[in-house]
């Protein structure tokens, strides 16, 4: 059964080698673009689902046992990711074949599409940190290409910060873990987690984690390592703008969800949490400011990206069982929300030709459905009931009133109503004031020449994300079981080690 | 700047040069080799022969397309973890089967995993030194 889980790895890596193979149809890309997304959404639920009732699940691949060979596991934590990540995924190559042109389509865009894929759920879904290592090249090398693909200045401008800032994380990633390896004599997660409080000698291990937060600290852009993120983000294509917007930020969160439950607990880097929480503050602060002065409304979106991983830090610094469910819940509803509102800006772009939000206007007026379909993910991200973002937000900043941390705590609701007014500034200048072009510039010609096909495929996304986006809400109470889940086997480590490594005795 | 000496040599050496790689292909699984080496030995022919006489004629006898090369070579090293999940043991294990053919003896799923870098390297190397020849080109 434990076979499975590397399914999520092998769907993608086939799929872009049979669409290599037939490079020259770019129909039969697309096809296989979201067969392979779909399947392997169905087989993360399936994860998820096996996780639930038989627990932590874990393959050591080619037989070799656990702290010598490469383990793949899937526990709560990860099989949630995984499932978020190939949700973005289908969601992603719907909204994709509406939306990319067909040169980029001839560029190899599905294909690595898929690679990225194949490295997000690979980082997911590793046990060992050097793999970890290798599945966040595979997931930066495919995203430097997706971010540069159709080649125009301003999309190289903001991929050369991209890219050097993120090389220079990974070698600061590979340094900490020769460090580590060297202190401890292991990189398998398990082990690492059942060694490190025997160890003799520390000194370094504070080094390590320290090296391991900035590593982690520039994927996740948080303050003050993020401003590569709205450098870049709003350069490529909508439907790039959106997975790396949904996904990309969160893999750095997981890995320091991870390395900072499961591997580093002991007593020697808890200052780690006191550094987290301030950087949690700033991040929130900054990254909200940021986007309430923005009138480039994927700027706006990108600036948000920033301080909603602040409160996904605060949440995991606060390190209680409650905590760490919000976060992980946080995770989750901001990835569809935020994914979400990228796909909503694409459709604005399409209709109103512009990004600036002065220069448009008028949208409620001649398509209220999507105005609604704006106010879900908009009202969820700023947190108003019942949609996702009331319950996220409202477990954090419970777990933070249960432990005290009252300024941070006051920090994050006033960020709360600055995401609310940034939100209504989309909605007010794009959807409710009238087009300051006046009335005949409203429909845009070339949307309605779009074929139908091509409009339904880019408002099912959106359709469906925004629906997930009540449900979480509405029921929110299953949903946050399995997040709870995940907190207690995130916290109660023994667990992990004898998933991994106890199964061999 | 063509060179008949070159030219010529450069036919002969090509052939040598990839048995040569083949060579170490074959040679890497218990000594210093392996399909990484060969591929590029292999590349490193056809660089030659490209330097000898021009890039079309590299082009020609290269026949496939490098991106091609890539996808083959990707396939392969894919299809050799799959035989582990056929016999049921866990996912990459190296399956081996004994031939008992005299000096072919045991054959096994790293053979063709090498195999698969091989193709990789040498669709690589190639995908590169043409791009680079035809941008001087231009």
């Amino acid at each position: 059964m434990s076979k499975i889980i590397m399914l999520p790895i092998l769907f993608p890596v086939c799929a872009a080698l049979i669409m290599i193979f037939f490079r020259r149809s770019v129909a039969m890309h697309r096809i296989l673009n979201v067969a392979a997304t779909a399947s392997m959404l169905v087989v993360s639920l399936v994860i998820l689902g096996s996780v639930r009732s038989e627990g932590i699940l874990s393959l050591q691949v080619g037989g070799w046992e656990a702290p010598f060979g490469i383990t793949l596991v899937a526990d709560m934590l990860s099989s949630i990711m995984v499932v978020s990540a190939a949700l973005i995924g289908f969601t992603t190559a719907l909204y994709s074949l509406g939306t990319i042109d067909e040169e980029r389509e001839h560029f190899f865009y599905y294909p690595l599409l898929q690679l990225l894929l194949m490295g997000i759920n690979g980082a997911f879904l590793t046990g060992d940190i050097f793999n970890l290592y290798v599945w966040f090249e595979v997931m930066l090398i495919s995203s430097f290409v997706l971010l540069v693909l159709g080649g125009r200045p301003q999309q190289l401008e903001g991929a050369i910060k991209y890219v050097t800032l993120n090389l220079l994380s990974s070698s600061v990633f590979l340094a900490a873990a020769g460090i580590l390896y060297g202190t401890a004599g292991t990189l398998n997660m398990a082990d690492l987690a059942m060694r490190i409080p025997l160890l003799d000698h520390r000194e370094l291990l504070s080094v390590v984690a320290v090296l391991f937060l900035i590593t982690f600290g520039v994927k996740a852009a948080i303050f003050p390592l993020f401003f590569w993120l709205p450098a870049s983000y709003h350069t490529p294509p909508v439907a790039v703008s959106a997975i790396f917007a949904g996904l990309l930020t969160k893999v750095g969160v997981y890995a320091i969800m991870r390395f900072f439950t499961t591997i580093f607990t002991h007593d020697g880097v808890s200052f780690i949490h006191q550094v987290l929480l301030v950087l949690s503050a700033f991040t929130m602060v900054v990254g909200v400011l940021g986007a309430v002065v923005q009138y480039d409304m994927r700027k706006l979106l990108s600036f948000h990206i920033i301080s909603q991983i602040g409160y996904m830090i605060f949440a995991l610094a606060v390190q209680s069982p409650l905590a760490i469910a919000g976060a992980l819940f946080y995770i989750v509803h901001n990835i569809v929300a935020k994914t979400n509102l990228f796909y909503l800006s694409g459709l604005v772009h399409r209709l109103k030709g512009s990004w600036d939000l002065r220069e448009i206007g008028g949208i409620y007026r001649f398509y209220p459905m999507l105005g609604l379909l704006f106010l879900v993910p908009a009202l969820g991200l700023a947190g108003i009931p019942p949609l996702s973002g009331f319950w996220a937000k409202y477990v954090v900043i419970k777990a933070g009133i249960d432990s005290e941390h009252y300024l941070l705590v006051g920090v994050a609701l006033g960020v709360s109503m600055l995401t609310l007014f940034s939100m209504m500034k989309i909605w007010n200048e794009g959807f409710w004031k009238n087009d300051p072009r006046g009335e005949g510039s409203v429909e845009d010609e070339g949307y309605l020449r779009t074929p139908t096909m091509k409009k339904a495929v880019t408002l099912v996304p959106i359709i469906m994300l925004g629906f997930l986006t009540v449900m979480f809400g509405l029921w929110f109470e299953p949903f946050f079981e399995f997040a709870d889940r995940a907190a207690y086997e995130l916290l109660d480590v023994y667990n992990y080690i004898d998933a991994v490594i106890g199964g061999r005795s | 700047m063509y060179s008949i000496i070159l030219a010529t040599a450069s036919r002969y050496l090509l052939l040598l040069l990839l048995m040569f790689s083949v060579f170490l292909l074959f040679r890497g699984h218990n000594e210093p080799g392996g399909g990484f080496v060969g591929g590029l030995v292999a590349a490193a022919a056809y660089a030659l022969y490209f330097i000898a006489n021009g890039i079309e004629a590299a082009r020609t006898i290269v026949r496939f397309e490098p991106i091609m090369i890539i996808a083959a070579g990707l396939c392969t090293a894919v299809a050799s973890t799959l035989p582990s999940l056929v016999v049921g043991k866990s996912f990459m294990t190296a399956v081996w089967v004994d031939t008992g053919i005299p000096f072919v003896g045991k054959v096994g799923t790293p053979l063709l995993f090498d195999l698969g870098v091989y193709f990789l390297v040498l669709g690589i190397t190639l995908c590169i030194i043409f791009s680079l020849a035809e941008e001087d080109r231009l």
